[in-house]
């Protein structure tokens, strides 16, 4: 007999009792409708709680501020999604306030070393964010890989102010995650850490040491 | 466990609980490290939870998790179909050492050299690390505690914090020792040394083993939840990533998800959510630019399908690994995590190794435990710990060879006099006429009474018996 059958049939015909299925009642998780002025204020308090920041724009100059956030940082470089409009309103402003832009359109095996040890900066939509929490929602794909997000020491990501939802609850129930999840999905509440070191914080461990929302109401 | 043993000549022996927890007290350095890291961790908790009805949250979280135990494996098939339509590739181990061949067989067929490995309690349980190095593969740690705690060539003392026992001057010590960093006492330095040595690491690494925090049924779904990106880069960066986890850890839906999540954060860290929290449900699709090419998920039992046999025992199985017991449990404070000698230590421990070493081996973890609740008061799924410690005593004393033995070593503990002690004590109980000679005598002679009772009245002052004893006394008030 298979491990598997051997297992399943342990399981199946247990010796105790036959087991009750109780009920799941999950309005605990459910928050009262705040207003999209409460959760901005609210993802705003979370995020910068763990060392992320906001930045207030709107959609004639997020440009403007991405371009002081890079310079203030003195990023060489900032890699953009290809196909996205965040990555195309970008190559096609044609500004010279900007960094080198660059595209992730290889697969990361012919160009691993150079996204590790020479991107400075990323940029990348989100489907959303989550106000309780501070947390924004990522779906990678191959406009926008999942390494985008992870390796360059700092993230920006854009967040709609309109595509906030309340709890992490109801942005799955209201986007139906149950019909079927990408192959990468991710939550992400503020810039890597750690606390291994005799409970300090420390930033930046593995992942970005810093994550900047530029948030477009 | 004999089978377990075959690979791992670093076994702690657990029998020698109380050497080690006496040698711990008088550590005045591990009391320190463990009573700050505890103090913290509490009050982390508590303020991670204000304005919540935590009551019938917990309540949701225990009813979630039975729920998904009353259709376990149904649950398991649910997710193996799944997984295995998304391309993960579903293995069943029975035991920590199949899980360990399983591992090394999927290294082998790609001629995997090194694996970069995320926080995984049960590839603690299973010892993989020192199994791949046997065979030749280099298996190294990538969350921080865990790296540390592999340099220093130790166990986790904490199942969330795994380097918890050490402050940063030994840290920086071992770093330098090991890794030829500087000796400084600068967090920020330290951690960014660690980065550069791990991220030549994860670019060069065939394979990722990381745990599993969540595996939804519906979705085929492996959650797992993380604050510094290492089990990303582990899940993402190798071209072959192995989630390895207990059978237990299977829930039905997302939605499942969303009530443990809210829970297991708050309750191990007095973090309302982890910087990351990564939902993994396939590997790398042709139009895709990252993420592994393979994706494999070996589910482990090693001793689980035994505690699910039984009513009351099974509870066991709603754990979340969030480790709220032991940060608020007195025992684990004073002795730290290095005490019990096995993988998982505190309240979880007592209740959960048993099961997998076996009550012989693990006789002393049910008694090390003063009963005091705090476990099963914060627990966010409403395990009974304090309950399931007096079953597994009972286990461990019962010499009722009757009824299969539930829990494997039952009896282990039981002594004949402590047996014909108790059933005396019965006895006398159950015949008025000999107890109230008993307790009449003893009243009589109670200047004979000695004052010292071993262990027992170094910290304590003998309790006097009274002159009369209360049938006495009631007989008096003409009662």
């Amino acid at each position: 007999m298979s491990s598997r059958e051997t297992i399943l049939q342990r399981l199946r015909n247990r010796t105790g009792g036959e087991l009750t299925v109780p009920e799941c009642d999950f309005s605990v998780l459910v928050r009262d409708d705040w207003s999209i002025k409460e959760r901005i204020e609210r993802f705003e308090k979370m995020i910068e709680s763990v060392h992320g920041e906001v930045h207030h724009c709107t959609e004639d100059m997020w440009m403007d501020r991405l371009a002081e956030v890079l310079n203030t940082r003195g990023a060489r470089n900032l890699l953009i999604p290809k196909q996205h409009e965040i990555g195309r309103a970008l190559r096609d402003a044609g500004r010279d306030d900007l960094p080198e832009l660059l595209i992730y359109d290889e697969p990361i095996e012919s160009w691993q070393a150079h996204l590790f040890n020479e991107v400075d900066a990323s940029i990348t939509s989100t489907r959303g964010g989550i106000a309780e929490t501070g947390s924004l929602i990522l779906w990678p794909n191959d406009d926008e890989p999942r390494l985008m997000s992870l390796v360059p020491p700092v993230h920006i990501a854009v967040l709609r102010a309109s595509e906030l939802y309340t709890t992490f609850h109801e942005a799955m129930q209201a986007q139906n995650w149950a019909a079927g999840m990408p192959t990468n999905a991710l939550l992400i509440s503020g810039p890597s850490k750690t606390a291994d070191i005799e409970q300090t914080l420390a930033y930046g461990v593995h992942g970005p040491k810093e994550l900047i929302v530029l948030m477009i109401e | 466990m004999s089978e377990t043993a075959e690979h791992t000549g670093h076994h702690i022996d657990v029998k020698q609980f109380h050497p080690r927890a006496q040698a711990a007290i008088h550590n005045p350095k591990i009391r320190k490290n463990f009573r700050s890291a505890m103090d913290g961790l509490m009050s982390k908790r508590k303020t991670a939870f204000e304005g919540w009805d935590l009551e019938t949250l917990r309540d949701l979280g225990a009813n979630v998790r039975l729920r998904a135990l009353a259709n376990l494996p149904d649950l398991l098939e649910q997710l193996e179909k799944k997984l295995t339509e998304n391309g993960i590739k579903v293995h069943w181990a029975v035991d920590g050492d199949e899980a360990c061949r399983i591992v090394r067989d999927i290294c082998k067929a790609r001629d995997a050299k090194t694996v970069i490995k995320g926080k995984s309690m049960v590839s603690e349980e299973m010892e993989l690390n020192h199994y791949l190095e046997e065979q030749g593969i280099e298996a190294l740690e990538s969350d921080l505690g865990e790296y540390i705690v592999q340099l220093a060539d130790e166990t986790p003392s904490h199942i969330i914090m795994p380097a918890i026992h050490k402050n940063t001057g030994e840290i920086s010590q071992l770093l330098h020792d090991k890794t030829g960093t500087d000796l400084s006492n600068d967090v920020e330095y330290l951690t960014a040394s660690a980065r550069l040595q791990l991220r030549e690491k994860f670019m060069n690494a065939d394979v990722g083993v990381s745990g599993v925090n969540f595996a939804v049924a519906e979705t085929g779904t492996l959650c797992l939840v993380e604050n510094e990106g290492n089990g990303r880069m582990t899940t993402t960066v190798p071209k072959c990533h192995i989630a390895v986890t207990g059978i237990e850890k299977v829930v039905p839906s997302m939605e499942d998800v969303s009530a443990l999540l809210a829970l297991l954060t708050r309750s191990a860290t007095g973090q309302h959510i982890t910087t990351y929290f990564n939902m993994i449900s396939g590997p790398r699709k042709a139009e895709e630019l990252d993420g592994p090419e393979e994706v494999h998920l070996v589910l482990v039992d090693n001793g689980r399908s035994s505690i699910y046999q039984d009513d009351e025992l099974l509870d066991t199985l709603r754990c979340i690994r969030c480790g709220a017991c032991m940060n608020h449990c007195p025992v684990y404070t004073r002795v730290g995590g290095h005490a019990y000698g096995t993988t998982y230590p505190g309240p979880i421990g007592k209740i959960l190794m048993p099961h997998l070493i076996g009550l012989d081996e693990g006789r002393h973890l049910p008694s090390a435990s003063s009963l005091c609740g705090a476990c099963g008061e914060v627990c966010p799924v409403k395990i009974p710990i304090p309950d399931l410690l007096v079953r597994l005593r009972q286990e461990s004393v019962d010499g009722d060879k009757l009824h299969p033995a539930k829990v494997r070593g039952h009896g282990a503990k039981r002594s004949s006099m402590e047996a014909m002690i108790w059933k005396g004590w019965a006895w006398m109980h159950a015949s008025p006429g000999i107890y109230r000679f008993g307790t009449g005598a003893a009243s009589k002679f109670r200047v004979l009474q000695p004052s010292k009772a071993g262990a027992w009245t170094d910290y304590r002052t003998a309790p006097k018996l009274a002159a009369k004893t209360l049938h006495q006394r009631m007989k008096e008030r003409g009662q």
